[in-house]
């Protein structure tokens, strides 16, 4: 019993972590149709750039509101200079430019930061809690508590204000968006922005447990990715779903099988999905009234 | 129906214009003008470039030559976005509308570029003219009948006060009591002062509200004249009245 605490626990956390980096792919694309494989450099970005700021002296908060403002300005700069001048391209050629993007943000993160492990301090020490038996890092909590946070406020801006139900509205239908006078453009990069700022978030969380360094961004993508695909490619509660379900599987099969396999299965899901259910758990066929 | 509209600037102007999908051309040079306050039928078979032509002055349908002005400004240059605060509103083909969000939702986000006004008394007016939407303001509006999300469409471009209400096949695959309010909407927002040009399978009920009327035949103008002219013009008779 004690170690199945241990693994749930530890797999909610891991997994609060896919589902906002699913949370970032998610708005990508039901704003563009683009699936941005830089997602997972948002991520690293956040950790990477709180690691540096704390190393020359700012105080942790301040670090980490500058490397949330960071991640955001390489979205926006990323929809800007690399998705915008390609306007009107396929979609498979949009997705091309961000695992570009992404190879680039690796390249110069080497450069900028180092290409050595960092850590974070915990916000609330590393003094284990006891539960039922399982040793849960206080830190494991803030990652929750995090993400909770994050998606709620996610959804009360989608839903209850203009500006949200315009994202939605470019989501269901960008031609009609177009002709009520909505910039769509101005739409997606707000997604780009908002998806980096959500990124970079979890990556500041989680940085005091997993560690971070200028390539942890290619795993989490694909790992985000996979938990987008398992709940539905679309779905923003999906991605939730799809990224707790994953962290869990990995945690469980890390545990009761070996810990060496951990990575497999994120693509083995991948590949289940596309097998099984194209659509993922909460995605369905489109119905389309005439 | 005879009216004189000589000498009154239009409002909407096309010269010679040319626009396609890729390599091949759907409207080969057409010229075409409506002045303040009139109905304008565009009668055409299936394919003549009708929609492409109502997407051109809306704005998402690129053209590669000629010109379109709105009130003597140049607008083929403008992003979509930027033509509805001029005063252009589309109901495209099929409503598209925001199926996942509700009527009332649909409604404000047609009025996004007014997105700080008050915007109550748009709404009253929209509800005005057609009550069938009233008690829908909560509803899906992916889930509502055929008639009520054509309502809903029309009611979304008006929310943008445009001057200039392009409306794409607007009965398609309406009952005729339907198809009915939906013309008597027409000829009302007429004369409120807004300028309509209409896109209608049923070219006879089209052709009764309008004013004037041009006749597209494969990406052509081929004829034009007042509403009651096209109407007795014998070709379109055999080709789009069935006589």
């Amino acid at each position: 019993m004690a170690e199945f605490l241990q693994f749930l626990f530890s797999g909610l956390t891991v997994g609060a972590v896919y589902a906002l980096v699913a949370l970032g792919f998610t708005l990508i694309y039901n704003a563009s149709g683009i699936i941005n494989f830089a997602q997972g450099e948002f991520v690293m970005l956040g950790g990477m750039t709180t690691v540096f700021l704390a190393l020359v002296g700012v105080p942790l908060p301040l670090a980490a509101v500058v490397a949330v403002l960071a991640a955001v300005a390489v979205g926006l700069l990323l929809h800007r200079f690399a998705i915008e001048p390609a306007r009107g391209a396929d979609t498979v050629s949009l997705i091309m430019i961000t695992i570009g993007a992404s190879i680039f943000l690796r390249g110069a993160a080497q450069v900028v930061f180092d290409k050595r492990f960092h850590s974070l301090p915990h916000l609330f020490g590393t003094d284990p809690l006891r539960i039922g038996g399982a040793a849960i890092l206080p830190q494991s909590l803030v990652v929750l508590a995090g993400a909770t946070v994050i998606v709620v406020l996610l959804w009360i801006f989608i839903d209850r204000t203009l500006f949200g139900k315009a994202v939605i509205a470019t989501a269901a239908n960008r031609l009609a968006a177009r002709l009520v006078g909505i910039n769509t453009g101005h739409m997606i990069g707000f997604s780009f922005a908002i998806s980096a700022a959500i990124g970079a978030l979890a990556g500041i969380l989680v940085t005091p447990i997993t560690l971070t360094s200028y390539d942890v961004g290619t795993l989490l993508a694909l790992k985000g990715f996979a938990a987008a695909m398992l709940g539905g490619m679309g779905y923003a509660l999906g991605a939730v779903v799809g990224g707790l379900l994953l962290g869990l599987l990995e945690a469980f099969s890390a545990g009761y099988l070996s810990s060496k396999y951990k990575d497999v299965v994120a693509f083995l899901v991948i590949l289940a999905v596309f097998f099984v259910m194209p659509q993922g758990l909460l995605g369905r066929a489109k119905v389309e009234r005439v | 129906m005879e009216r004189t509209t000589h000498g009154v600037a239009p409002l909407l102007e096309i010269e010679n214009l040319i626009s396609g999908y890729g390599r091949i051309e759907a409207l080969h040079g057409v010229s075409m003008n409506i002045k303040p306050g009139e109905i304008v039928s565009l009668v055409g078979a299936n394919g003549a470039g009708k929609t492409t032509l109502l997407r051109a002055i809306s704005g998402v349908q690129s053209v590669s030559a000629g010109t379109i002005r709105f009130e003597g400004q140049a607008i083929d240059r403008l992003p979509a976005h930027a033509r509805v605060p001029l005063g252009i509103a589309q109901v495209p083909e099929g409503r598209q509308l925001f199926a996942p969000l509700t009527a009332t939702d649909n409604l404000m986000l047609g009025a996004w570029w007014r997105r700080a006004d008050d915007l109550s008394a748009e709404l009253a007016r929209v509800h005005e003219l057609f009550p069938m939407l009233r008690p829908l303001s909560r509803s899906t509006a992916g889930m509502l009948s055929g008639g009520q999300q054509q309502m809903l469409a029309i009611g979304r471009a008006l929310m943008s006060k445009p001057r200039l209400l392009l409306l794409d096949e607007p009965s398609l695959g309406l009952a005729p009591i339907l198809v009915d309010q939906i013309l008597d909407a027409i000829v009302r927002l007429k004369s409120e002062g807004v300028t309509v040009l209409l896109i209608e399978q049923n070219a006879r009920a089209a052709l009764a509200i309008a004013d004037r009327a041009y006749v597209l035949e494969t990406g052509r103008i081929t004829a034009s004249g007042t509403a009651s002219e096209i109407a007795s013009d014998e070709r379109v008779q055999r080709a789009y009245l069935g006589i």
